[in-house]
């Protein structure tokens, strides 16, 4: 069969005909090998018991090859952690392409090939999926969607009302890196920076967090929007205020110097492989530490601490001593003009 | 080296607040004439660290809020015009004309694309020979120097579809506009810090000069704008009105000579219309004479239509210091980030987006 498939990606490709057949074949089923996904049935049947977390997602991301990571690897860690901010130890997930046509055959291998190696380390199966292909200028290269379930253990009920004042912040890292990695590839402003994307794969991380204590309250992977987005839904979710330190955060060096530059703030830059926990304040010690000894939560610190005034509120003590309001991300993160 | 950290170190800072607070006994009222420091201000609680004594009020240094309506309406009718491409850095999108905004004239299938310099829309304009590229030129002495080098670049390249719609504004011409009307009385002024890095500190010496106002050029960290403080109020206390440099890594007196240059051999000084201040002789830039053939205004036939001003708002009086944006009946109710009226909620630099976003109203 060697020489069939075309070195890019054709509309026949999505036909559903043959070379649809071939693509999905020697591209998907092979090298995301495993049972479940090789029947190619119209759905994935599999056994199992408990309470289920199910979650769905889109990624889009421009450039789709980036410092530290792809359009791949974030489907199947965005998935993932999803999954994992439920407390849910996660299982299978569905993987959709919408390819633009003329995308390299090579550089779709590069992408299941990510998406294959985040798969394994996160031990979850692409168990079912979807490929179509739209013409030039209808996608940008590559869409990709992924669902995942996974199952909660018992005990464990975390969701993002149940904040309570006297509880503590915990964030896993340092914040912006995956937004100013992918920033710095744009065209028309890639700027070099050994800086990396931090996309990964949080599903250990919390693991060994609930083998603390189930009593996690909330959890949440700052992306789209940054710490402020998810702290202020935290914060409205419910009904409390969270005050933070603004010398608590990490930030990397090169990430406050690549904001300065573009004029935005690290607070609302995403993160692809970060969490922040809300956890009640005699437990806090404990999740940290625990944290510290994962690969993902070595740069964990405790950040701030949820209060009862001022319900849906975040407010940050400066480095100066001031207090002032952290709101939510409003459109589009833009550079500035002067 | 760590250009940013160190100039958030709170052991430093706190050194300068309490020399602030030992320092002040004479009540002063200062502006900050630029967007940026604005900005740090909100972001770092800088008035609540500052001695009652201290005062400060935003000025007019925003590119986006002091545009005008009727010369945004101009950048939307060319947005209209066959075959034209406009382009333009990201804060502009938002920005409502007298009835739309280039965000909703794209949303309508107009071809407005975000750049992140000039020569990106030099760039387009090469890539699509059969169109013509408009280059939105709208902020300071900061932006103009980059805009000249594009038509420099345009002309030696002979690239023939680029043009500039030429809305500079001139820091200097505008504050002593400010200071004449005497409407908010100054006892200090820290000077923009990206503007003076090109223009240099001497333009400001008339202001200390004629009117004996101290001013003090400001780097955009929250230890610049302490130091700035510190310094002025040191003039105050002394009874001395200079032009000082607290911001020596970005800013020397004389300016960058090399962008002077390219400014002055593009473009010329024309008078401007202001939002809030009306029209300011010499604080704009025109295309000179050898040039014009870039000017997208004389290169397209254009009605912008007649110009709207939006009921309430009061930016217009926020840019010049009399009001602050908690005295606009607007502000916080109707007007937000997400639903903004006026353009100072709408650029990310402009003061109401800046009180709205980290709590002016805050308080302690």
């Amino acid at each position: 069969m060697e020489g069939v498939l075309e070195d890019k990606i054709l509309l026949a490709h999505g036909s559903g005909g043959k070379l649809a057949h071939e693509l999905v074949e020697r591209s998907f089923v092979k090298p995301l090998a495993n049972p479940l996904l090789a029947k190619l049935d119209d759905s994935a049947v599999f056994d199992f018991s408990g309470r289920l977390a199910f979650t769905t997602d889109s990624y889009v991301v421009s450039p789709i090859f980036f410092p530290g990571g792809d359009i791949g690897k974030l489907a199947v860690c965005g998935t993932v952690n999803d999954l994992a901010m439920s407390g849910a130890r996660p299982l299978y997930l569905s993987l959709s392409f919408i390819i633009e046509e003329g995308l390299p055959q090579s550089e779709l291998n590069q992408i299941v090939n990510s998406i294959q190696k985040a798969a394994r380390e996160a031990r979850v199966e692409i168990v079912t999926g979807d490929t179509k292909v739209v013409h030039r200028g209808s996608a940008d290269k590559l869409f990709v969607n992924t669902a995942g379930v996974g199952i909660i253990p018992e005990g464990v009920d975390i969701s993002g009302d149940k904040a309570r004042p006297g509880d503590r912040v915990i964030l896993s890292g340092t914040i912006g890196d995956h937004g100013i990695a992918v920033l710095s590839q744009r065209e028309g402003l890639s700027f070099s920076t050994r800086l990396e994307s931090d996309c990964a794969s949080l599903g250990d991380l919390v693991a060994e967090m609930l083998n603390v204590s189930p009593n996690i309250h909330c959890l949440r992977d700052p992306t789209r929007g940054g710490l402020a987005t998810s702290l202020n839904e935290l914060a409205k979710q419910s009904k409390v205020s969270i005050r933070v330190e603004e010398e608590k955060i990490p930030v990397r060096e090169e990430v406050m110097a690549a904001c300065e530059m573009l004029g935005l703030d690290p607070l609302y830059v995403a993160n692809e492989g970060k969490l922040v926990a809300i956890v009640p304040a005699e437990d806090a010690d404990k999740f940290l530490t625990a944290m510290r000894e994962n690969n993902y939560g070595k740069g964990a610190a405790i950040i701030g601490e949820v209060r009862a005034e001022n319900p849906g509120r975040v407010v940050m003590e400066t480095c100066l001593g001031a207090s002032r309001i952290v709101d939510m991300l409003v459109g589009d993160l833009l550079p500035r003009i002067c | 080296m760590k250009f940013v950290s160190e100039f958030r170190r709170s052991e430093l800072a706190d050194g300068l607040i309490s020399q602030i607070h030992r320092q002040s006994k004479t009540p002063a009222r200062f502006m900050e004439f630029c967007g940026g420091h604005t900005v740090t201000i909100f972001r770092y609680g800088i008035r609540q660290v500052l001695p009652p004594t201290i005062n400060m009020v935003s000025g007019p240094g925003c590119p986006i809020c002091v545009t005008a309506n009727a010369d945004l309406d101009k950048a939307l009718a060319l947005s209209q015009v066959p075959d034209v491409i406009i382009a333009t850095f990201g804060d502009m999108l938002k920005v409502p004309g007298s009835r739309s905004s280039l965000q909703q004239v794209k949303a309508d299938g107009a071809d407005v694309r975000t750049v992140y310099s000039t020569m990106d829309a030099l760039k387009i304009a090469e890539d699509n020979p059969t169109k013509s590229v408009v280059f939105l030129g709208i902020g300071f002495e900061t932006t103009a120097p980059t805009i000249a080098a594009s038509i420099l670049q345009a002309e030696e390249r002979e690239i023939r579809n680029y043009y500039v719609l030429s809305l500079h504004k001139l820091c200097p011409p505008v504050l002593r506009a400010i200071l004449d009307s005497g409407e908010v009385k100054l006892h200090g002024l820290i000077c923009p810090g990206h503007v003076s890095a090109i223009i240099g500190s001497h333009p400001w010496d008339f202001i200390a000069r004629d009117y004996g106002i101290p001013c003090v050029v400001c780097g955009f960290e929250p230890l610049d704008i302490l130091q700035g403080v510190d310094m002025l109020v040191a003039q105050i206390e002394n009874g001395e009105s200079r032009v000082e440099i607290a911001y020596r890594r970005g800013v020397c007196p004389e300016g960058n000579q090399q962008a002077l240059k390219l400014m002055a051999q593009v473009f010329e000084p024309c008078p401007a219309h202001w939002r809030g201040i009306g029209e300011v002789p010499d604080s704009g830039l025109k295309l000179r004479r050898r040039y014009q053939h870039f000017d997208a205004e004389l290169a397209f036939n254009i009605n912008p239509g007649p110009t709207y001003e939006r009921v309430g708002c009061v930016c217009g009086d926020i840019l010049r210091g009399v009001k602050t944006p908690a005295d606009c009946p607007l502000f916080g109710k109707v007007c937000t980030p997400q639903y903004p009226v006026g353009p100072c909620m709408v650029s990310s630099e402009g003061s109401c987006s800046a009180y709205y976003s980290y709590g002016g109203g805050l308080g302690g």
